[in-house]
């Protein structure tokens, strides 16, 4: 057994090299530059090691600003996106006509380009000299006032963003928890009927633990995407983010590295870092919950 | 609970969009079940009887006919209303819920009036789970249990609610053969503490004739024969019925009724009356065979098998519609397994008619 260890290595040397090359040495180079001062990547100097870079975007108020929207962002949009996947899939397995059309109606926007549609968001939300946009006029015609959602209010924007991410998001959510709707075994609801089992318990005590390890899987890569939002803010607001005060923290990162402010690695690598800090955290709260929670067969 | 099907009839949507008929899954049946009774619903895979099953649960609704509970009639009344507790073939236990809360489900279920306290619930968990012998079971999750095991929880579960009418879908088949001789005398046992009138569905015919008060033969959706498993066994009323009774099965041989006598092939077996002159099924039971040096039936012997209490006798005959005939005879008879004939006498309570056109018995006299 002992003797035969170095060919086990020996399989397992590309795989090693390629991560150990693209993921590990990127993952402590971002690290170490986090702590060097002033690092220029064209001349490969710093000036000193330490946490001003820490400091320094910690009090960088397009960061706070950056951090708000983006917890604000996670906060809404992931309880939101999973329950309502949840709402439309178990809608989905109970009716039968129209099944397979309905189903691929909710699946277009996984297939569709992000940009693309944020685009089309945008037109729809716009407000300009010339016209109120579609979902203004729809407003308009309950009686309410029109607002400028791209350009208009905090909340506006911030809503326009949800509902865009949310609804990007909701087609592998459903595809995901339909299929694992379709894993129950039909019989655990014919003996829950046998049972006289109200409807809403069915689904509390019986529907939901069954697929409670999708739904987990869902709700943590929702944590962890919505935290790394930033191509879907560019599709509605435009690359100027800080301006549109609309940044996400991988907004900043980006931004410090090739925006018009760029030319920084330092805080974008200190940037980087706190949101690593952030979703982990994130994360390993979400695997105490779950342990209690989440019934694996 | 008295339970009466009354001309009960199921018809399932064809899956097939060029073949418009229904497909008849059960057809005008009606049966009356006696109250505290264990009751076997018997027949071939796909013959109906668990969608019979499951409309006297009330999972699936007849296209005709009406249920009665007691005289009283539970057509249109849901599952939970009837008072009927179910075990499925696969027990369909919660997975993430422990013994105890898997069982304790159905009275969570309860509201109004007959709400339980969480004492009162706990004392009928606990009865349910002493009558099937599984307290120390309790904090286990499903899959840590064997299939036995999951099986009586099953049942406990189903009895938690005190139902009038205990339902059992293939109750036996995930087990394997030991287990299943065990768990049929436990169903037993349990049915006959509880007192509750039982119905269950099996194809094996073994099984239900083994506990069954009452067997109910089926076929395609038809009811062919209700009775006590011994009258079904020996009285059988059509060549399938005969047929699916008793292993090893009925042997079969095309003969004819000639002049009062009964010929299998060119053997002239027996005198019998009654019976005007016609082609026939004959059907003998194993154990209707006697070896006897100059008996009627000729047969070309292949092999014995000595089975200790008895011996089985394979053998072969032109007019044998089975493949080969078994006769089980006394191990003390001995056979001469040089000779390549051996020669039988029938015993004519073990030796049966039916029509070549309707395959109906036909009853005759001997003489």
């Amino acid at each position: 057994m002992k003797n035969n260890n170095w060919k086990g290595w020996l399989y397992l040397i590309p795989a090693i090299l390629f991560l150990g090359i693209f993921m590990v040495y990127p993952l402590i180079d971002v690290f170490v530059y986090s702590f060097e001062e002033g690092y220029n990547s064209a001349s490969q100097t710093f000036f000193g090691v330490g946490l001003y870079n820490y400091r320094y975007v910690l009090r960088d108020p397009y960061f706070l600003q950056a951090l708000k929207n983006t917890f604000i962002l996670v906060i809404i949009t992931v309880p939101i996106s999973t329950g309502l996947a949840l709402l439309i899939s178990v809608g989905l397995s109970s009716i039968k006509p129209l099944k397979e059309l309905f189903q691929t109606i909710y699946f277009l926007p996984y297939v569709t380009n992000t940009l693309a549609v944020g685009l089309v968001f945008m037109i729809l939300f716009n407000k300009t000299a010339y016209t109120d946009g579609m979902i203004n006029l729809v407003i308009k015609w309950f009686g309410g006032q029109a607002v400028d959602f791209i350009h208009g209010p905090y909340w506006a924007k911030m809503f326009v963003l949800c509902f865009y991410t949310i609804w990007v998001v909701l087609p592998f959510k459903i595809l995901i928890l339909t299929s694992a709707l379709a894993s129950v075994n039909p019989q655990f609801y014919s003996a829950a009927r046998v049972d006289g089992t109200s409807k809403g318990r069915i689904f509390w005590k019986i529907t939901v633990p069954m697929i409670s390890p999708m739904l987990f899987y869902l709700i943590i890569t929702g944590f962890i995407g919505a935290f790394k939002v930033y191509s879907d803010a560019v599709a509605i607001f435009g690359t100027d983010l800080n301006q549109a005060g609309m940044n996400t923290i991988v907004g900043f990162i980006y931004d410090m590295l090739y925006g018009d402010s760029g030319g920084y690695p330092s805080y974008a690598s200190a940037a980087a870092i706190i949101l690593f800090a952030v979703v982990l955290t994130i994360t390993c709260i979400n695997l105490l919950v779950s342990k209690k929670h989440v019934y694996y067969e | 609970m008295e339970v009466f099907l009354q001309d009960l009839t199921k018809k399932f949507p064809s899956r097939n969009r060029r073949v418009r008929e229904d497909k008849i899954a059960v057809n005008h049946f009606t049966l009356k079940i006696p109250n505290g009774k264990l009751i076997g619903l018997l027949g071939p895979s796909g013959c109906g009887k668990s969608t019979a099953l499951n409309m006297i649960c009330g999972l699936e609704k007849p296209t005709e006919g009406r249920i009665f509970f007691n005289g009283e009639d539970i057509t249109d009344l849901p599952p939970e209303h009837r008072g009927v507790g179910m075990v499925f073939q696969n027990y369909a236990l919660y997975p993430h819920l422990t013994v105890e809360e898997n069982i304790r489900f159905p009275l969570e279920n309860l509201k109004g009036k007959d709400r339980l306290s969480k004492q009162e619930m706990h004392e009928r968990v606990m009865a349910a789970a002493k009558l099937v012998q599984i307290e120390e079971l309790m904090e286990r999750k499903p899959s840590q249990m064997s299939g036995g095991q999951q099986q009586r929880v099953a049942i406990a579960r189903a009895l938690v609610k005190t139902p009038n009418v205990l339902l059992l879908d293939e109750p036996l088949s995930n087990l394997d053969a030991r287990l299943r001789l065990q768990t049929r005398e436990e169903i037993r046992r349990i049915q006959r503490e509880t007192q509750v009138t039982t119905i269950f569905v099996t194809h094996d015919q073994e099984e239900a004739m083994s506990i069954s008060d009452m067997i109910v033969v089926m076929k395609d959706g038809v009811l062919h024969q209700t009775g006590r498993p011994q009258e079904v066994y020996d009285d059988p009323v059509n060549l399938f019925v005969a047929q699916f009774l008793g292993t090893p099965p009925i042997n079969t041989f095309s003969g004819s009724v000639r002049n009062g006598h009964l010929w299998i092939g060119e053997d002239d077996v027996m005198i019998i009356s009654g019976v005007p002159d016609q082609e026939v099924h004959v059907g003998i039971r194993p154990e209707g065979f006697i070896l006897q040096e100059d008996g009627p039936l000729c047969c070309d012997l292949i092999r014995v098998e000595v089975m200790g209490r008895d011996t089985s006798v394979v053998s072969n005959h032109p007019a044998a519609v089975s493949l080969t005939i078994r006769s089980i005879i006394s191990s003390e008879t001995q056979v001469d397994t040089t000779n390549p004939k051996v020669r039988f006498a029938l015993k004519p309570a073990k030796t049966l008619l039916f029509s070549k056109e309707t395959e109906e018995r036909i009853r005759f006299e001997v003489k």
